[in-house]
């Protein structure tokens, strides 16, 4: 197993956002977490990822315990996020936010192939190299939060919401960028609200609501399951 | 109105663009020249022809120590402010730790009366401010927002308050005879005499020269990188690998070592140090200048605390309707800063990122609507 997550639950203050959530991820798959609006995905995310503090359970990463490690040593583990939205840093320039993914990286030519390759897989971001991440576009802003998390050369990837906002036409190839990238050796944890690509993109998936995990099984079992029908994809 | 602004704004902007296309040894002659115009700048013989540029109500030699000290605090603060992004409001209490750490390690009147002299006291200066920043900072840069703003302000309050009340620090009678860096002439007077403010500015001036030399050269590093982004986003920068805490511990006490240097600077030359040179309105004023001049930006720090302080001394002697206008300093100050803040939020000379950075945020707030 690459992560373990055992039992976990999370405080906000005194709401609990987390209730005992056990996953795990297997080398090589993609995994989805799908859930409604404030269910916890993206505060599963921050668990893994050490932004948040957990209050009970396991995090386990290639076998070891990191529940407690600070974030930026887990991203020196190779566990690293393309957190949603904004996230990226809008006053550096394409290039300078994609060389703050290498940031835990001493060897330059690893990290020069690295980005060659990530501005292969995002032709947008090699147009747009010079400009301030602030100016691009939203599509834009999520691919290059997608490939400055992959200069970190990292081997397990958490990608929040990397559909959020996009159009279609982009989602599809935000989707078909995570599946490549998987098929090039890199595991995928996915949290996404747009359930119906996510499910059928993943190996398996997670279904999660108000804080608790509530189903789980393979994307191609969950997408015929009736009630995540329902409830997820908008078909009665 | 919006099309005045965007004109002058990208008037700025060519001038910046002017700036960076020019030859680098076009760039290298005029900052020759601005060094020396500023090292001559206090000579008599020299500033007597610059028109209004001296100050009438005050000796313009003295009044240029003063703005070089705050100069000196303006690239220090620009540190912990402009380039990790951390609202330090009691930044002068770490000039008064340096202050005071030469007021009683080297004055006749302290209780221990050890009587150093003042250069070796200095780097002991640095050395305890840059201690207590790190006592400051390790509790409170863990947390996030607002708290180190209120635990700044409280510590600056704390170090004037004990310097009132306590007798180690003897308050309003304060400490005399401190002794001035060392150094004669070939005739035997000293160099840094009682009369002459002349070698003391050099003095701040060659030290700033040096610090922004050592500024920059962080900023490109990746500790610059580091503390950018931290600024930025500090979620994003501690997802990126960037063990955030400790950069902005370093730029904490970073900061806090040159405002002791400049506490020292200032003991040594005023030979005298009590407790009101240390009110509180003065970090607040230092931050101001900062903002004022362009936070993130070594030159937009510098200027923004030259002309603070060079302006609120420039007042003293004019009157207006009768009254100094040197009464009204803070006023037209903060209607200054208001105006600024309204028409240009970046500072006077801002860092080309900052800019974007405000234009993003601009974008978020119209998008929140």
């Amino acid at each position: 197993m690459l992560l373990e997550i055992d039992d976990v639950s999370l405080l906000y203050g005194r709401i609990q956002a987390l209730h005992g959530i056990s996953l795990t991820v297997d080398e090589g798959e993609i995994v989805a977490l799908i859930g409604a609006n404030g269910a916890g995905k993206s505060t599963t995310m921050r668990a893994i990822s050490g932004i948040r503090p957990i209050a009970t359970g396991s995090i386990r990463f290639e076998g070891e315990d990191i529940s407690k490690l600070r974030a930026d040593l887990r991203v020196r583990r190779g566990l690293c996020q393309a957190p949603e939205g904004r996230g990226i840093f809008p006053g550096m320039t394409v290039l300078e936010n994609l060389d703050m993914g290498a940031y835990t990286r001493r060897d330059r030519a690893g990290v020069a192939q690295d980005l060659a390759r990530v501005l292969d897989l995002f032709p947008r971001l090699a147009e747009r190299r010079k400009q301030p991440g602030g100016t691009l576009s939203g599509g834009e802003q999520q691919m290059l939060a997608v490939g400055r998390a992959l200069m970190s050369r990292p081997k397990l990837l958490l990608l929040d919401e990397p559909s959020m906002g996009l159009a279609p036409m982009l989602i599809q190839q935000i989707f078909d960028i995570v599946t490549e990238i998987n098929e090039q050796g890199t595991t995928v944890l996915l949290v996404e609200q747009n359930a119906q690509q996510a499910l059928a993109r993943a190996h398996r998936a997670y279904v999660l609501e108000t804080g608790r995990i509530v189903k789980s099984g393979t994307g191609a079992e969950l997408l015929h399951d009736p009630a995540v029908k329902e409830a997820y994809l908008g078909v009665a | 109105m919006t099309t005045v602004l965007e004109r002058v704004r990208s008037g700025r902007e060519a001038a910046g663009e002017r700036w960076r296309g020019a030859p680098r040894w076009v760039r290298w002659v005029l900052l020759a020249a601005v060094i020396a115009f500023f090292y001559a700048l206090p000579n008599k013989e020299f500033y007597q022809y610059l028109g209004p540029i001296p100050t009438p109500g005050a000796n313009f030699t003295q009044v240029m120590f003063t703005v070089s000290i705050y100069v000196l605090l303006a690239v220090g603060l620009n540190i912990v402010v402009g380039f990790a992004g951390l609202l330090d409001l009691g930044y002068f209490g770490f000039f008064a730790v340096g202050a005071y750490t030469v007021a009683v390690l080297t004055s006749p009147s302290s209780n221990i009366k050890t009587l150093w002299p003042w250069l070796l006291v200095v780097p002991l200066a640095i050395a305890l401010t840059m201690l207590s920043g790190v006592m400051l900072g390790t509790p409170t840069l863990r947390l996030r927002g607002d708290y180190l703003a209120i635990v700044t302000l409280g510590f600056a309050e704390m170090i004037r308050i004990a310097a009132v009340s306590s007798d180690f620090l003897k308050g309003q009678r304060g400490f005399n005879q401190i002794p001035h860096p060392p150094g004669k002439y070939a005739d035997g007077k000293p160099f840094f005499g009682v009369l002459d403010a002349r070698p003391y500015y050099w003095l701040v001036l060659t030290l700033i020269i040096m610090v922004v030399i050592g500024v920059r050269n962080l900023t490109h590093s990746r500790v610059g990188r580091a503390w950018i982004s931290i600024r930025e986003d500090e979620d994003a920068a501690q997802l990126m690998g960037v063990p955030t805490f400790k950069f902005k511990l370093w730029a904490f006490a970073s900061g806090a070592a040159i405002a002791g240097l400049a506490g020292a600077l200032f003991a040594g030359k005023q030979n005298f140090v009590n407790s009101q040179n240390f009110e509180l309105l003065n970090s607040i004023i230092i931050l101001a200048a900062v903002i004022f001049g362009g936070s993130g930006n070594i030159v937009g720090a510098i200027v923004g605390g030259g002309l603070v302080a060079y302006m609120i001394e420039r007042f003293r002697g004019i009157e207006l309707f009768g009254v100094e206008l040197y009464e009204y300093r803070f006023l037209i100050f903060g209607l200054v800063l208001v105006i600024m803040m309204i028409f240009r939020p970046e500072g006077l000379i801002p860092n080309r990122r900052r800019a974007a950075e405000f234009k993003d945020r601009r974008k978020e707030v119209i998008v929140g609507e």
